[in-house]
């Protein structure tokens, strides 16, 4: 019994390599074919959750600013596409992000998919205030793991960073808006190089104790590989339930299609990615950033792992917005398939 | 005190349980001259690729697949062969295989020095009828043939099964037909047989079904995975296959050569990838993963376009190079 992937193809390649043949199989065959450890032999999540970071994580790192028009019609095609979780937009002032300027318009002119969160960047009380008033319905806040990076990025120490957090917590508990949490660095720092897992774990678990509902781990600069992985995940597990947290890996060196393996082989079963692989590395001209959303689907459904994303809509979101950019995808996934 | 002993031991068997999953060293077979540059567009000045080979000789792989005996009407690309083979520099610690597709094309590659060949199978009819113009089983008996002969001759003989995760005419591919003729070379005399997912759908799921039904058959020890980027699954899948115990990968240097079913997209795996996931796992290869960005950065120059591979993408433009030696140990 196989779990294959059914790939619609727009393209003359699939209808002339007679790829439309293949086909997901039905839940039950694809429930069995997680416990008979379809990936040597370990035990895989039957769901995953994909946070789609694209809208906000992707075109916050482009350097072309996107119309807010454009903005919105991406994440209604997102929302279209299965997606559950599609963060949208960020309250960080624009005088430091003015790609994330138009933040209250794009707020307000998403159409809200009944089921689909839409969660919003709040680094701090005026941030998240702002965030709500536009009528956001969840937010997230992001600390790191570097104090180095901390001060560079945000400019202050990580302890502060999470002061600060802790008053926007308490007041998102009040307003009962849930939290997310980030963690950046955890693989490594661009100034501080090796990060222990021990003080990832440490800040992963302040957050969580200050009431985030799930943790982000973010391999900021892609230079983390399954064994480093591995180490931290350990570590943090330790401090953090294990549903309680998601990874958030970089492709820069190509290897986040692995590290997400390793963290579902470790319970993990949320995985954030940004359709087409949108927003470089800042650190790196011309290198890759986040995963592409389209190879992690493809990778899941080929595990026989249930995303509820429907791949070919995520590539025409794809096709969409690096049309609008006049880029090409970083997908692999969505380069194999299209010709163009 | 108790609970921080606990702790700590916890940890030392949890990172002894997972170091056993993980071989100690994986050979990394480099294909970038042979597989790489006959699916280039450019043709590739020989002068060009003596020099890739002989820089290649010096990173520390052990095996670099050097040229390729097919008939010159069907790989032009490779219709220097003999030029490439007598003029290479030959390490004494590398060894250069070369591929031999029938009985002539193996005496030409003898004649002109080769220690080691290697023969092309697939586990799809169609490709195989497309590929190279007869039925598995024939092209299995032109084989027998050329591997009968190299026995005598005490020619090392390397198998590869390509569409071992699927064809780009028939679909998905029964693991159990790949086990089939994987086992076929294997008792035929191949001393490893080289699992090659041609057209790159493979997954971690498919690539452990197909594991698991070829390992029934032929000892991980005489398996290598071939696995192709082009929908970006190449190295979990290669995670998937060291996990089960595979030690040999194949690789190409930048990532050379593109997949010749769909324009634009990427093939081989890189080897400066597969090098950097190694060599962070505390996975030994012997190989100078900085030389081989260099002879990708040569190669990447003198065809005139840029490296699919991640990892020497990022070094290149990377301003806080320094910190990248600390991280990946």
């Amino acid at each position: 019994m196989a779990a294959v992937l059914r790939f619609v193809n727009r393209t003359c390649f699939g209808s002339r390599m007679g790829l439309q043949c293949l086909s997901l199989s039905r839940p039950v065959a694809v429930a069995k074919l997680v416990q008979d450890g379809a990936s040597a032999g370990k035990t895989l999540p039957e769901r995953v959750k994909i946070v789609e970071v694209g809208p906000r994580d992707g075109l916050q790192n482009e350097k072309t600013v996107v119309p807010s028009e454009v903005k919105i019609h991406l994440i209604d095609m997102l929302s279209e596409a299965g997606l559950s979780v599609i963060e949208a937009t960020s309250f960080v002032s624009p005088k430091w992000v003015p790609q994330m300027a138009d933040q209250v318009e794009v707020m307000m002119g998403i159409h809200r998919r009944p089921g689909v969160s839409y969660p919003v960047l709040t680094p701090n009380l005026k941030g998240f205030l702002a965030a709500v008033n536009a009528g956001a319905a969840e937010v997230a806040i992001f600390g790191a793991a570097s104090e180095l990076f901390s001060k560079k990025n945000i400019n202050c120490s990580v302890d502060e960073s999470l002061q600060r957090f802790e008053v926007v917590t308490k007041a998102a508990k009040e307003a009962g808006v849930p939290v997310r949490g980030y963690v950046s660095c955890v693989l490594g720092c661009p100034y501080e190089g090796k990060v222990s897992p021990d003080k990832v774990a440490q800040v992963a678990k302040r957050l969580y104790s200050m009431g985030c509902y799930e943790i982000s781990l973010g391999d900021t600069i892609g230079v983390g590989t399954p064994g480093g992985m591995t180490e931290m995940l350990q570590a943090v597990s330790r401090e953090v339930p294990v549903n309680a947290l998601a990874v958030h890996c970089h492709d820069t060196y190509g290897q986040a299609l692995a590290n997400i393996l390793i963290a579902l082989q470790m319970g993990i079963s949320v995985v954030d990615s940004s359709v087409a692989g949108l927003g470089g590395c800042p650190y790196a001209q011309g290198a890759s950033g986040n995963v592409a959303t389209e190879d992690v689907v493809y990778m899941l459904h080929g595990l026989g792992i249930q995303t509820g994303v429907d791949l070919p809509k995520l590539m025409d979101a794809g096709a969409f917005i690096c049309c609008s950019l006049n880029k090409k995808t970083s997908s692999k996934v969505a380069q194999a398939t299209c010709k163009l | 005190f108790l609970a921080t002993v606990l702790l700590h031991l916890h940890c030392l068997l949890f990172r002894r349980a997972l170091t056993h999953e993980y071989p100690e060293f994986v050979k990394i077979v480099e294909v970038g001259p042979r597989d790489g540059l006959q699916n280039e567009k450019e043709m590739v000045p020989t002068g060009v690729k003596i020099q890739l080979i002989d820089m290649l000789s010096e990173t520390g792989l052990s095996v670099i697949e050097a040229t390729s005996f097919v008939s010159s009407k069907w790989v032009p690309q490779m219709a220097d062969h003999t030029e490439v083979l007598q003029a290479i520099h030959r390490s004494s610690h590398v060894r250069y295989p070369v591929l031999t597709p029938n009985m002539h094309g193996f005496q030409d590659a003898v004649a002109a020095g080769a220690t080691e060949v290697a023969v092309f199978g697939s586990a799809s009819e169609t490709f195989s009828r497309k590929n190279i113009n007869c039925s598995i089983d024939e092209s299995i008996l032109r084989f027998e043939e050329v591997i009968c002969t190299a026995k005598q001759r005490q020619i090392p003989v390397r198998g590869y099964v390509s569409c071992a995760l699927g064809c780009p005419y028939e679909g998905p591919i029964e693991s159990t037909k790949v086990a089939e003729v994987v086992k076929r070379l294997y008792e035929l005399g191949c001393y490893e047989v080289s699992l090659g997912d041609t057209i790159g759908v493979g997954t971690p799921g498919s690539m452990a079904k197909m594991l698991h039904s070829v390992k029934k058959e032929v000892p991980s020890s005489a398996l290598a995975v071939h696995c192709h980027d082009t929908y970006g699954q190449a190295l979990a899948n290669i995670l998937t296959a060291l996990q089960m115990g595979i030690c040999t990968v194949d690789s190409s240097v930048a990532g050379l050569g593109g997949c010749p079913y769909a324009q634009g997209a990427s093939g081989n795996v890189s080897t400066e990838d597969v090098l950097y996931m190694l060599h962070g796992m505390g996975i030994k290869t012997g190989v100078d993963l900085s030389k081989v960005i260099e002879a990708g950065d040569f190669i990447c120059k003198a065809l005139n376009r840029k490296t699919n591979s991640k990892v020497a993408q990022a070094r290149g433009d990377y301003s806080v190079h320094c910190h990248m030696k600390k991280i990946n140990t």
